[in-house]
């Protein structure tokens, strides 16, 4: 039987690795595995804290899945963006796009 | 059924979360992006057994329907068309230092917070959770509205790649 923090603490160490990846990397795919990481370190925390509830809900697990579709979302959008970043600047290192600053 | 997976030794969890944090880790620095995909993969994958162990199945499922199913096969194709050589030898810059700090900071404060509170000793209440038709009951009851905007950006999403890529089918005439 594992206490709440235990969940608490995976997800909050997915949470750090996310953040890591987000400072330090700066290839755009990195960054986009790094946005995931962080979107299924939170859904780990919903369902978590609705099940542990005195009584418990289920509508931590309802929020996930919304959770799931906008990481789908998010996942397609961006990597649309990464392959035309790709096609018009032969790279899709970041700090290379930063003439999109204008 | 429920019994067996909550008598379960901390074993299991450990085994899960070692598995989860060491390829979300593999991911961000294995050095061929392709590893990195797989390994996101597999921390996708993770995170699903971490959702059974917290009873919910359904959740589970839809993790490797759209996680690994689809997200995951996506990035890889993506990964395979953008390709270069550059990033296998690229060295590490001083921002790696600066994610390192940031990263181990925050661990280290709120680690710290959640040990010293009552979250340690919060354990799994008996009662047995609610079915998940109860999420379906939701998402069209208290949370039609959500739904229904969910459904408009999903929407919006595939008309704007389809536009983004229109657009460069034009420019190459």
């Amino acid at each position: 039987m594992e206490p709440l923090s235990s969940y608490f603490l995976l997800s909050l160490v997915l949470l750090a690795i996310g953040i890591y990846g987000l400072i330090a990397k700066r290839n755009a795919i990195r960054l986009l595995f790094a946005v995931e990481i962080i979107i299924n370190s939170a859904t780990i925390n919903f369902v978590a804290f609705s099940r542990y509830l005195q009584e418990p809900v289920i509508t931590g697990q309802t929020f996930s899945l919304f959770a799931i579709a906008l990481a789908a979302t998010e996942a397609a959008v961006g990597l649309a963006i990464i392959v035309q970043a790709f096609r018009l600047n032969k790279d899709i290192d970041v700090l290379e796009l930063k003439r999109l600053k204008g | 059924m429920r019994r067996a997976v909550h008598t379960m030794p901390e074993a299991l969890f450990l085994a899960v979360a070692v598995i989860t944090i060491a390829s979300a880790i593999l991911a961000l620095e294995s050095r061929e992006l392709v590893y990195g995909a797989v390994a996101l993969a597999v921390s996708f994958l993770g995170v699903a057994a971490v959702f059974v162990l917290l009873d919910a199945i359904f959740l589970a499922v839809m993790q490797v329907l759209v996680y690994i199913g689809s997200i995951a096969v996506l990035i890889i194709f993506v990964v395979m068309l953008v390709r270069r050589e550059k990033w296998v030898s690229m060295p590490a810059g001083k921002e790696r230092i600066l994610g390192v700090i940031a990263s181990v900071s925050l661990l280290a404060f709120v680690g710290f917070v959640v040990l010293d509170s009552g979250l340690t000793e919060t354990f799994i209440s008996t009662v047995t959770p609610p079915s998940f038709f109860e999420i379906g009951r939701q998402l069209v009851t208290e949370y039609g509205l959500s739904l229904q905007i969910l459904g408009l950006v999903l929407a919006l999403a595939v008309i704007g790649a389809l536009t983004m890529a229109k657009v460069e089918a034009t420019r190459n005439k």
